[in-house]
């Protein structure tokens, strides 16, 4: 028997969600914070900022389940807790269960007449270890989930920087961990290429109606790309790259900076997928479009004190991969998929 | 935390039954009887507490109550969000949030299955989650094995569970309901795992008395999380970081909360016989032909049936032996078990687990029981067995040979602290 649409929504009883409008612009954004004091995190953290304008952008009717990581360790000191939303604690592997489970929650008491009816968000984040790593296979299951309204938040700041820096599947190729430290005999001890998290989880997921990059340098796209994430219905996936003045080992002045190297150098594109259309975003869409030159990886690698065991070759490598990345990938930057011959084409 | 104490309406065993409860007791409205397995029991007793969220995951021999659940959604028997998650960890996390928020939850697992979850089992009894859980017991394997060993269950002895063993298919039914109503009481609020031994329970039918949905209405309550409940009209933030400031004080609050259950689990069982007109007694163990025994067997879940036979044979040879169940692992009633071995000249506890290389080399409850005897008054000989691992069957000869060491004891004669029966030598 198929299945009509109709009838798929009929069955999923998918609840209604907060039709949460983009913003226009910094000077729209509204004043009201629910991350306010309270947090230890260091100076120069990006993924503090992430929090704070993630939470802007979801507004007072949510609930965020934070996984072990910096923005558990550092923001929920009792008794001085950060958060002015509700906030509960969940396990290093576990932010997709834990949304799951408060959406699953909700949905059942509402459905079932026991709490008042109305949307409520529902963001869990999770460091790179906690997402890329250990978290992998409860995010992807939950993301097959259509039933559930809710975002997962991965924020990456490419090590697990709370516990020591050490070194995760999202850590770069070749950076100096305290899990890698470059010696007399080793000077490369971490040999992986970055795991393409979002890439892996729109490819992966096709009933999953939004994965989005962001980046706190472009702050308003990043608080958009949130409000479209819960707005949209069902579970959904948002990949933030943030600067870590304490594990790249630079001047926390320069964590904006660093943000927007990264982006203009392609090493990390802006992107969305939405109900499995593509969009490219920003200064990813000018590079894209030809419109600006991609910047040399090495501006940005050089800034980075965890990058300074490297030699010109390894400056040169890393070029050729970011460069594979947008010259060789069938989907630039988001799909590492390579045509057999020129002139292949993927199925229609 | 905050711990204030709500009392509820039919807590007290003291208070007499309203006119509506006498009139749903006289009726006992649309009570049926079925034949039914210990896990199909559990899935009915999920349908009467009306269960919000369920999470499934397979493995043998617990997931025959979610295949049960399974069908009771798709036929509309059941309205709850069934999830079936990618591993036990998902799980019991997808429940222990749900709970977070408000919902009464259901879970469950077996042997290697229960431990893979173990992270999740650790941190549901510290966050005061009212969990109820089943777990089908199960070796641990590797070397392979489906049948029943309770050192899954046992694992989480130290964490907060409420554990109890059952032995028959009613029983299931009835405490998970009892469990419902022991966890989410605010005085508790701690997860409850109900043991049901593989195959010799999860798998054989029995008879079962369905009670009414109306009588489980009047016994248990809706579970309110109060002011725990995450939710934006109460704001609140779970699970802080404490560390050395705090951490001890949390801990105590639990176990005061562990305390409090045993009174609460008297008040249920009250309540129960009351409702439901079924007796259990002592909640915490069941004696069998104790009165005038001069030996006891100890043992948890479906080997009491081997041993009700062995004794039935040796009292007609006029051995006086006694049995003693227990359900109550967690809590320990240590004094009022401690009371009741010390009528006996001997005690053999009956371990269907192993513990390598503690004292005395005895599995868990052995030697649970010998700390829980310690300072009575009266310590008869307390000799440990191991048996039944990997759902190897427990015998009654096997039973027999035990009970013939349990009487050497008894007559002063020194017994090994420790004997495996029915191992192939």
């Amino acid at each position: 028997m198929a299945t009509t649409e109709r009838e798929l929504a009929e069955l999923l009883k998918l609840r209604p969600t907060q039709q949460l409008d983009a913003f226009k612009g910094v000077k729209k954004l509204p004043l009201e914070e629910f991350f306010t004091s309270g947090h230890r995190t260091c100076q120069g953290c990006e993924s503090a900022l992430v929090m704070k304008m993630m939470v802007k952008a979801a507004g007072p009717r949510t609930i965020v389940l934070g996984s072990t990581g910096c923005m558990y360790v550092a923001n929920t000191t009792y008794y001085s807790t950060s958060w002015v939303v509700p906030w509960m604690h969940t396990q290093l592997g576990s932010s997709g269960s834990a949304g799951l489970g408060t959406a699953a929650g909700l949905k059942a008491l509402m459905r079932k007449g026991k709490m008042k009816d109305e949307p409520i968000n529902v963001i869990a984040f999770c460091g790179d270890g906690g997402g890329a790593d250990m978290g992998l296979s409860a995010i992807s299951a939950t993301l097959t989930h259509p039933d559930y309204n809710l975002l997962i938040l991965m924020y990456d700041n490419e090590s697990y920087a709370n516990t020591d820096i050490q070194l995760s599947g999202s850590t770069p190729y070749g950076a100096n961990t305290t899990f890698s430290t470059p010696g007399k005999v080793k000077r490369i001890m971490h040999h992986r290429w970055k795991k393409n998290m979002a890439g892996m989880m729109a490819a992966g997921h096709p009933t999953c109606r939004f994965v989005g990059t962001v980046c706190m340098s472009f702050p308003v796209l990043a608080m958009n790309a949130v409000r479209k994430a819960l707005s949209i219905g069902g579970p959904t996936f948002i990949h933030s790259l943030d600067p870590c003045p304490k594990g790249w080992d630079y001047d926390p002045i320069q964590s904006h900076e660093l943000g927007e190297l990264a982006v203009t150098s392609g090493i990390w594109p802006l992107y969305e997928v939405e109900d499995g259309v593509l969009k490219l975003i920003g200064k990813t869409r000018d590079i894209a479009d030809g419109r600006l030159k991609r910047t040399p990886a090495r501006d940005y690698l050089l800034r980075q004190g965890r990058f300074a065991h490297f030699t010109d070759d390894d400056f040169d490598y890393f070029q050729s991969k970011v460069d594979e990345m947008w010259q060789r990938w069938l989907i630039p930057g988001v799909i590492p998929f390579r045509k057999q011959i020129d002139g292949d084409h993927p199925p229609a | 935390m905050p711990e204030a104490v709500v009392a509820r309406k039919g807590q007290d065993p003291a208070v007499p039954p309203t006119a509506a409860e006498k009139n749903i007791a006289a009726k006992g409205a649309g009570e049926q009887t079925s034949l039914i397995t210990g896990s199909e029991a559990i899935a009915v007793a999920c349908k009467l507490a009306d269960v919000d969220v369920i999470t499934a995951y397979p493995i043998r021999p617990y997931d025959t109550v979610m295949q049960y659940v399974a069908k009771l959604v798709s036929n509309g028997e059941l309205d709850c969000e069934y999830i079936v998650a990618e591993s036990e960890h998902s799980q019991f996390e997808i429940v222990k949030h749900a709970s977070a928020v408000g919902a009464r939850v259901f879970c469950g697992s077996s042997g290697v299955g229960w431990m893979y979850a173990f992270e999740a089992l650790t941190v549901t009894p510290a966050l005061r989650i009212p969990m109820v859980a089943m777990v089908g017991n199960r070796a641990l394997d590797d070397p392979g094995a489906f049948g029943v060993e309770h050192n899954d269950a046992l694992a989480v002895r130290d964490l907060g569970w409420q554990l109890i063993w059952v032995d028959n298919a009613q029983e299931a039914l009835d405490t998970a309901l009892i469990a419902y109503r022991v966890a989410e009481d605010r005085r508790v609020f701690l997860p409850c795992a109900i043991s049901c031994d593989g195959a010799f329970l999860t798998h054989s039918q029995a008879l079962v008395k369905i009670p009414s949905a109306e009588k489980v209405k009047a016994f248990l309550p809706p579970y309110d999380r109060g002011d725990l409940q995450l939710h934006p009209d109460n704001p609140i933030t779970v699970a802080p970081q404490v560390n050395e400031d705090w951490l001890m004080e949390i801990r105590r609050q639990n176990a005061a909360a562990m305390d409090r259950s045993s009174t609460v689990i008297r008040e249920a069982y009250a309540d129960f016989e009351r409702i439901f007109g079924r007796h259990y007694g002592n909640p915490f163990f069941e004696e069998y032909q104790t009165d005038d025994a001069d030996v006891v067997l100890v043992g948890m879940g479906t080997l009491s049936n081997p041993v009700r036979v062995a004794i039935r044979q040796m009292r007609q040879e006029g051995k006086k032996v006694g049995f003693v169940r227990l359900r109550w692992f967690r809590p320990f009633a240590a004094e009022e078990l401690a009371a009741t071995l010390g009528r006996f000249r001997a005690v053999g506890v009956i371990d269907r687990d192993f513990s390598l290389g503690s004292p005395y080399r005895s599995g868990v409850l052995a030697t649970e029981v010998r700390a829980a005897m310690y300072p009575a008054a009266k310590r008869p000989p307390v000799l440990g067995f191991i048996c039944g691992l990997g759902g190897r069957e427990v015998t009654v000869p096997g039973v027999r040979k035990m009970t013939e060491s349990v009487y050497l004891a008894a007559e002063g004669k020194t017994q090994p602290g420790t004997q495996w029966i029915g191992l192939r030598e």
